[in-house]
C-alpha cells in the first residue's frame, strides 16, 4: 500500500537529522498556524495563489527563492564548520551525512534559489519594460510557478520523510545508479528536477513569446532594455536547454526504477553519454543563471550613473554571442573522461572565445560609469562588487579552460571556489542588485539604506574570506566534498573559509533586518511617483506598486530609454481623453492543483506507491482537459474604473512632483 | 455557425489576438520537444551496438510488420488534415467524422505497436536486456505515449466541436492539436529511417 515507506523512514537515527526535520516541521506548523490564526487562508487563495497577475506570481517566485537561500545557507555553513574541525577526526557530520548535505546544498542553490529568483524578478519587470499588461501565458506562468515550488517541497520532504541523494548536485551515475544508491535518496533528486525542469521549460517559451510578441506596438527589437534582451536569451536557453534535463533524469530514472541499461556498468549501459546529456543542458544553465543578472547590472549602472548604457548595441551583440557559444563548450566540464586530444582543444578555445563577449561587457559598464555622478545605492554597490569580483573568478575559468591544466585542477577545491567566484558575484549578487532595485516597484516602499549597505560588505568580505582560500587550497592538492583530512596545512585555510562562512550569515542578517526595517517604517518610506531613482526605462512609468493592467495606455516607444525619452519630451503623465476596457486573465486553481499533482507523483514514484502515481496522472489528465476546455477565462476592467483610478493618479502625481535634481542620492 | 464574441459575457473568452500568439508558443513547445526526441535519437545512435548478450537489430525488426505501422500513422496525418480543411470550411459533422477516421488509424498504429512490444518482450528482447533495447524501448515508447496523448487530445476536440461548434477557440485548438499531429508523423519517419531501416538492411 505504502510501497517502501515506513517508520523507519522517519529520521530517529541521527540527532543533527531529527534537528533539521523538526525544524523543517515546526516552521511549516508556525506558518500553517499563523494564517489560520489571522484568518487569512481566505486572502491568500483568492489574491495570491490563484493569481495569474505576473507581478505576484513574480513576488511569490521571490519569496520561495529567499527561503530556499536560507536552507542552502545553512547547508554550507554545516560544510564549512565540518571541514574547519575534521582534521584526523570525524567532527560532527557523519560521511554520508556530509555527503546528502552537499548535494542539496548544489541542488537547491542552483534550481530552488536560483532558478525561481531570476524568474521572479523577469516576471516583475519583463512585462513592465515591454509596455504589456501581461505575459503571454499567464496560466502556463501560474503552472511553472507550482511546479517550481512543488519540485522545492519534494527537497524539503526529504529533510523529514527519508534521505536524500548522496551523489552531488549532478548525481553521476554508476554511483547514482540502482546497484550503488539504492535508497529514496536519488529517486527525490530526480523527481525534484522532472518537476521544478518542466515548469521553467515552460517559463522559457512563456518569455520568449512574451518578448517577440508582446512588446508596446512601436518598440523594436533595438529599441528593448537590456534586462529585457537578457531575458529573451535566457528564455531562449531554458526552452531549448531544460529538456536534456528532463530527458537525462528520465533517463536515470528508468534505470533506478524498471531495470534499464542506460548507464549501468554491465549490459551494454554507456555512462559516459550520462555526463555529456547532463552538461548539455548544465552548461547552458550556467548562462540561463548569470544572463538575468547581467541584465540588472545593465539598468542598475545606467540608473546609477545617471547616463545612458555604454555601447547599448555591443551589449545586445554579446548577449546573443554568449548564448550561441553556451551550447558548444559543454565537453569542459569533462575533459578528464578520455576524449581525443584534439576533442578536448576544440572544446577549450570554444570556452576561452566566451571570455571575449563577457569582457566586452565589463568595459561597458564600467565605460558607463566613466564620467557618471555615480549613486551609491546598494543596488550600485552589489554592481560594483560584481564587477571587480566576476573578473577575478572569470580569469580563472580561463585556467580551468586549458585541458592540461584542468587535469590538474579536475575536482579540487580550485574548480569549488572558480564556480562559486563566478555564481556569486555573477548571478546572487545581480540578484540582490534587482531586490534592491524593483522593491518599490513590486511593494510600493523603499527598502532601507543602512541595513542593505551593511549586508553587501557583509556579503562581500565573507565571499573572499570564504572562497579565496579553496583556490589556494586547490593548489595544495585538497578534493573537493571531503568530510575528513589528514594534511595539517589546509587547516588554517579551511578556518578562515568558515570564518568568511560566518561573514555571510550576518550578511543575510542584515538582508532579513532591512526587510523588517522597511516593512516596519514602510508609511515613511512610500514611493508615491512610481519613478523613485529617476528611472529610464518603461517599467518606471507605472505606478509603484503597478495597477493590475501596468498600463492604462500602451506607451508610444520612440528610443531606446523610452520612459527618459518621454520624460524629456514631457509626455510621461500625459493625461489621456479616451481610456478603453481592459481585458485581462481570471485567477485560477488549476495551476496550484498541477504543482500538487506533480508534488505528489514525484513523492510516490519516490516511495514506489504505485496507486498513487496512476491517480495523480489522472489528476494532471483531468485538470488540463478542464482547462483545456474553458473559453471564458477573462474579465473585462471597464474604462470608466480605469479613468477614475488614472485620474486619482495623476492628482496625487501633482502634488508629489519631483523637482529637477530631487531624486533618491 | 455560432459567431464567436469575446465580450459576450461578463467573463469573456480569449481575443483573435492571444489566439495568434498562441501558434507561436505550441510552436515552441514543438521545438522543445524535437530536442527531447534528438537526444533519444542521439542516444539511440550511441548504443544501438551495445548489445551485450541479447539480440542484434536484425533479429527483432520485422519490416513488413513496421510498414503496416507506418501507413497507418501517415494516412491518420492524410485524415487530420481533411479534418481541418473541413474545420475550415465550418463543416461541422465532417471534421467530426475525420477526427473519428483519425483516431481509429491511431488506434491501428497504437495496435501494432504494444503487439510488436509485447512480442519481443516474451522473445527475451525485453528493456532490460540490454543497452541497445533500453535505447530503443525508450525512443519508440515516448513516441507511442505522445500519439497516445494526441488521440486522448482528439477525443476531447471531437466532443468539443459537438457540445460548442467550431468557434474560434475550438478552431484554434484543432489547429495546433494537427500541428501536434503531422509533427509526431515527421518523428515517426526519422524513427522508421534512423532506427528499423538501417537495423533491417545491416
Amino acid at each position: 500500500m505504502l510501497g517502501r515507506l515506513g517508520l523507519d523512514s522517519l529520521p530517529f537515527y541521527s540527532a543533527i537529522a531529527f534537528g533539521g526535520a523538526s525544524i523543517t516541521v515546526l516552521g511549516g506548523l508556525a506558518v500553517f498556524l499563523l494564517v489560520t490564526y489571522f484568518g487569512k487562508w481566505r486572502y491568500f487563495w483568492d489574491e495570491w495563489l490563484t493569481s495569474l497577475d505576473h507581478k505576484r506570481i513574480g513576488i511569490m517566485y521571490i519569496a520561495l527563492a529567499m527561503v530556499m537561500l536560507v536552507r542552502g545557507f545553512v547547508d554550507a555553513l554545516m560544510m564549512r564548520s565540518q571541514q574547519a574541525i575534521s582534521l584526523n577526526n570525524d567532527g560532527y557530520l557523519a560521511p554520508e551525512h556530509f555527503d546528502q548535505v552537499f548535494s542539496s546544498h548544489g541542488t537547491i542553490m542552483i534550481f530552488f534559489m536560483a532558478m525561481p529568483f531570476l524568474t521572479g524578478l523577469i516576471n516583475i519587470v519583463v512585462p513592465q519594460q515591454l509596455g504589456a499588461r501581461d505575459v503571454a501565458f499567464p496560466f502556463m506562468n501560474s503552472i511553472s510557478l507550482w511546479l517550481t515550488a512543488a519540485g522545492a517541497a519534494l527537497v524539503m520532504v526529504s529533510l523529514v520523510i527519508g534521505k536524500f541523494s548522496t551523489a552531488g548536485w549532478t548525481g553521476y551515475p554508476p554511483y547514482s545508479g540502482a546497484e550503488y544508491s539504492p535508497g529514496v535518496g536519488v529517486d527525490y533528486w530526480i523527481w525534484a528536477l522532472l518537476v521544478s525542469g518542466v515548469g521553467s521549460t515552460m517559463t522559457g517559451i512563456n518569455f520568449v513569446v512574451t518578448i517577440i510578441k508582446c512588446r508596446a506596438p512601436k518598440m523594436r527589437l533595438m529599441q528593448m532594455p537590456l534586462f529585457t534582451w537578457t531575458t529573451l536569451c535566457t528564455s531562449l536557453l531554458m526552452a531549448f536547454a531544460f529538456p536534456a534535463l528532463t530527458v537525462v533524469a528520465a533517463m536515470l530514472g528508468l534505470d533506478r526504477i524498471l531495470g534499464f541499461h542506460f548507464f549501468t556498468n554491465d549490459s551494454g549501459g554507456n555512462m559516459m553519454n550520462y555526463a555529456n546529456l547532463i552538461w548539455i543542458w548544465g552548461h547552458p544553465e550556467v548562462y540561463i543563471l548569470i544572463l538575468p543578472a547581467f541584465g540588472v547590472f545593465s539598468e542598475v549602472v545606467a540608473t546609477f550613473s545617471q547616463k545612458r548604457l555604454f555601447g547599448y548595441k555591443s551589449l545586445v551583440y554579446a548577449t546573443a554571442a554568449i548564448t550561441i557559444l553556451s551550447f558548444s563548450v559543454w565537453l569542459h566540464h569533462f575533459f578528464t573522461m578520455g576524449s581525443s586530444p584534439n576533442v578536448n582543444a576544440v572544446f577549450g578555445i570554444a570556452t576561452m572565445i566566451i571570455a571575449v563577449p563577457t569582457g566586452v561587457k565589463i568595459f561597458d559598464w564600467v565605460f558607463t560609469m566613466y564620467k557618471g555622478r555615480i549613486i551609491f545605492h546598494p543596488a550600485m554597490l552589489f554592481t560594483i562588487g560584481f564587477l571587480i569580483t566576476f573578473v577575478l573568478g572569470g580569469v580563472s575559468g580561463v585556467l580551468l579552460a586549458i585541458p592540461p591544466a584542468d587535469f590538474l585542477m579536475h575536482n579540487s577545491t580550485f574548480l569549488v571556489a572558480h564556480f562559486h567566484n563566478v555564481l556569486i558575484p555573477g548571478a546572487v549578487f545581480g540578484y540582490f542588485a534587482g531586490f534592491q532595485y524593483w522593491f518599490p516597484k513590486a511593494t510600493g516602499f523603499k527598502l532601507d539604506r543602512a541595513w542593505g549597505v551593511r549586508s553587501f560588505w557583509f556579503w562581500i568580505i565573507g565571499f573572499y574570506l570564504a572562497f579565496m582560500p579553496l583556490y589556494a587550497l586547490g593548489f595544495m592538492g585538497m578534493s573537493r566534498r571531503m568530510e575528513r583530512y589528514d594534511v595539517a596545512e589546509w587547516q588554517p585555510y579551511l578556518i578562515v573559509a568558515a570564518v568568511g562562512a560566518l561573514s555571510v550569515l550576518i550578511g543575510i542578517f542584515c538582508q532579513g533586518m532591512q526587510l523588517y526595517v522597511s516593512i516596519r517604517d514602510r508609511e515613511k518610506n512610500r514611493d508615491l511617483t512610481g519613478d523613485p531613482y529617476n528611472g529610464r526605462t518603461l517599467e518606471w512609468q507605472t505606478s509603484s506598486p503597478p495597477a493590475e493592467y501596468n498600463f492604462a495606455k500602451i506607451p508610444d516607444v520612440q528610443d531606446i530609454d523610452a520612459f527618459w525619452d518621454m520624460k524629456q519630451r514631457g509626455v510621461a503623465y500625459a493625461p489621456s481623453q479616451n481610456y478603453e476596457d481592459i481585458h485581462l486573465p481570471r485567477n485560477t486553481g488549476i495551476g496550484v492543483f498541477l504543482g500538487g499533482l506533480g508534488f505528489l507523483i514525484g513523492f510516490a514514484v519516490t516511495w514506489y506507491i504505485w496507486w498513487l502515481v496512476a491517480l495523480g496522472f489522472l489528476g494532471v489528465l483531468a485538470c488540463l482537459i478542464t482547462r483545456g476546455s474553458q473559453d471564458h477565462t477573462y474579465e473585462i476592467i471597464p474604462a470608466a474604473e480605469i479613468e477614475a483610478h488614472e485620474k486619482a493618479r495623476i492628482k496625487a502625481l501633482e502634488a508629489h512632483k519631483p523637482a529637477p535634481g530631487d531624486f533618491w542620492s | 455557425m455560432s459567431t464567436y464574441s469575446p465580450k459576450t459575457t461578463g467573463s469573456p473568452g480569449p481575443t483573435e489576438e492571444t489566439l495568434d500568439i498562441r501558434d507561436l508558443g505550441f510552436w515552441l513547445y514543438l521545438m522543445t520537444d524535437a530536442i527531447i526526441f534528438s537526444l533519444l535519437f542521439a542516444t539511440y545512435v550511441v548504443m544501438f551496438q551495445n548489445t551485450a548478450t541479447g539480440p542484434l537489430p536484425i533479429d527483432v525488426f520485422d519490416i513488413k510488420h513496421v510498414f503496416a505501422e507506418t501507413m497507418f500513422l501517415l494516412f491518420s496525418s492524410v485524415t487530420f488534415g481533411f479534418a481541418s480543411l473541413a474545420s475550415v470550411r465550418e463543416h461541422k459533422s465532417q471534421a467530426v467524422f475525420w477526427l473519428i477516421v483519425t483516431i481509429v488509424l491511431g488506434m491501428g498504429f497504437i495496435s501494432l505497436e504494444v503487439i510488436e512490444f509485447v512480442g519481443m518482450i516474451e522473445s527475451g528482447a525485453g528493456p532490460q536486456t540490454s543497452g541497445f533495447l533500453t535505447s530503443f524501448f525508450t525512443l519508440v515508447g515516448t513516441h507511442g505515449a505522445h500519439v497516445s496523448l494526441g488521440m486522448i487530445g482528439i477525443t476531447v476536440m471531437i466532443f468539443q466541436i459537438l457540445i460548442k461548434g467550431l468557434t474560434s477557440p475550438v478552431k484554434s485548438r484543432l489547429h495546433r492539436l494537427g500541428m501536434f499531429w503531422h509533427f509526431l508523423d515527421i518523428v515517426w519517419i526519422g524513427i522508421f529511417s534512423i532506427v528499423y531501416m538501417p537495423g533491417w538492411l545491416i
